[in-house]
């Protein structure tokens, strides 16, 4: 075995473990370390590389394949290289990039007001008496009512232009983003209140230092959600009463039965739902990175 | 006992406090000097830690009687590190502090406890010992006139216990705060109190001054008779 074992001192002569003194202990010594692959038996263990694509990509193999022997009538689902040609049609003479970009616009600008309205409103309940007495009885009774259900109100008001889709947009939004904060606010550990007072720390530094800093994950738990809602809330207002939008694309292609077009816009949604939610994960890890989880 | 003139830092006179109807303190009347170690020990149960939080003004909402006269300038060191997983260690040491020089401070009270280079660390990738030692940068770079430990190294290791109460009792010795340990470790108390006062039912039951030299650690043989008399307070049979 190896050489460089230090032989550990030994102290008394009558002690029990003297009559193998000769009998060096084993021990293993720097170049014969070894990597080891053991994993915890509980934790999820290590990340696959590139494991979020995994799922995506074989329904599209079981797509392609059923389309390819004929299990799937094209009259139910078209296959997926005419939704390529397709889309190869709709790119060319322009459509789907201005149909894209309004949309895109709508989720945006809802999506934001949305999500500062949510912050705002958490912040106010979350860090006061009177906040909570006031705000978080009204957002939980606009929680229960379904956004499709304010829609004829909201065109009352609003008309049938943007700022009701915006309108809508935001309001499905900022419900997630307010209870997800709102509860990580009071959830803050009363520990760390207490030590904000033996520090002597005035309202702004505790707000700022460990109300918010605190509440982060909660406030990204809604985000998330809420990134995810703005593109749902779009499909139901582009569908009723738009001109433009990839919602009125689909709503079109339903009239003259081209599945095709539609699966187009399905896929379009599908991209922007998954790539936003990897943008806001990416930017929960790296916000968060002083946190342990089995997650990571 | 000598007479002492150093400037007078905590002052309690007939401090009282109660839960439930049930008094959990009652006359306590306890001064510490600036400079001085006072360790306070007693069973669970004994009111250490709510004369504690009463001295650090924690205590809000708890029906009581009496004077406490503290500093406004005083650190608190908690059982638990209570670092802010969110804050890298030296923002975790200089929280709430003002000023341009307040990063400089820190870096220097992280040096002082040994953790020069770890200021960009998160809590979480440090030991327990080390976390504590943070906590005790974040109270010492405050220059405290009065520090408040509220059983700080009860949940730590017995070799790393020694090793902080060195780096405790040399700060201390430096910084020269007054100081009010809470422990219930006899040897603890021993270690490192000029002065040690055991409370018992709510009440102070023996006050008992240390005048050893310090490092007293491997003083067995003096530190003896101090050992049997506390434990004797705190009801504890020792073989002769």
């Amino acid at each position: 075995m190896s050489t460089s074992v230090v032989e550990p001192r030994r102290f008394g002569s009558g002690l029990a473990g003297d009559a193998d003194t000769d009998q060096k202990p084993e021990r293993i010594s720097g170049p014969d370390l070894q990597p080891r692959n053991t994993r915890s038996r509980l934790a999820p263990g290590k990340p696959i590389k590139f494991g979020l694509a995994i799922g995506p990509v074989l329904l599209l193999v079981a797509w392609i394949i059923a389309s390819a022997t004929g299990v799937l009538d094209p009259k139910t689902l078209s296959e997926p290289w005419t939704v390529v040609t397709t889309a190869g049609d709709l790119i060319a003479d322009g459509r789907l990039q201005s149909n894209l970009w309004t949309s895109v616009q709508r989720a945006l600008i809802g999506g934001v007001i949305g999500v500062a309205l949510g912050l705002v409103l958490a912040l106010i309940a979350g860090l006061s008496r009177i906040g909570e007495a006031l705000i978080d009885g009204p957002v939980q009774i606009k929680r229960s009512i379904p956004t499709l259900a304010l829609m004829p109100l909201a065109i009352l008001w609003f008309g049938i232009g943007e700022e009701m889709k915006i309108l809508l947009i935001a309001l499905s939004v900022f419900v997630p983003v307010y209870i997800n904060t709102y509860s990580a606010l009071r959830g803050i550990d009363s520990r760390f209140v207490e030590l904000a007072e033996t520090l002597d720390l005035s309202r702004t530094q505790f707000i700022r230092r460990i109300a918010l800093p605190g509440a982060l994950p909660g406030f990204f738990t809604g985000l998330r959600l809420a990134v995810t809602i703005s593109w749902l809330a779009l499909v139901v207002v582009e569908q009723v009463n738009a001109s433009s939008g990839i919602g009125y694309l689909m709503y079109q292609a339903r009239n003259y039965g081209m599945t095709d077009v539609i699966i187009v816009g399905l896929v379009v949604y599908a991209i922007l739902g998954f790539g936003s939610d990897l943008l806001v994960r990416s930017a929960e890890r790296k916000a968060l990175a002083w946190r342990k989880t089995i997650g990571s | 006992m000598a007479q002492d003139d150093r400037k007078l830092t905590v002052r309690t006179s007939g401090l009282a406090r109660g839960f439930d109807g049930r008094a959990v303190l009652q006359g306590i009347d306890l001064e510490i000097r600036a400079g001085e170690f006072v360790a306070l020990l007693g069973r669970s149960g004994s009111g250490k830690s709510t004369l504690l939080r009463a001295l650090a003004e924690l205590d809000h909402g708890v029906p009581g009687s009496g004077t406490i006269d503290v500093p406004k300038k005083r650190a608190v060191v908690f059982q638990d590190s209570r670092l802010l997983p969110w804050a890298r260690v030296l923002d975790n040491v200089i929280l709430g502090l003002d000023g341009s020089d307040a990063a400089e401070r820190g870096r220097k009270a992280l040096a002082e406890v040994g953790l020069a280079g770890r200021e960009t660390a998160w809590p979480n990738e440090l030991s327990g010992g080390e976390q504590q030692r943070v906590s005790l940068a974040r109270s010492l770079v405050r220059e405290p006139d009065l520090l408040l430990a509220d059983e700080p190294f009860g949940a730590l290791d017995a070799l790393t216990k020694i090793k902080m109460h060195g780096l405790l009792q040399e700060l201390c010795a430096k910084h020269q705060p007054a100081v009010l340990l809470v422990t219930h470790d006899v040897d603890e108390a021993i270690a490192l109190a000029d002065r040690i006062i055991v409370l018992d039912h709510g009440r102070l039951a023996v006050e008992l001054t240390i005048d050893l030299p310090h490092p007293r650690a491997s003083r067995v043989v003096e530190t003896a008779e101090y050992r049997r008399i506390l434990l004797e307070a705190l009801g504890v049979e020792v073989a002769a």
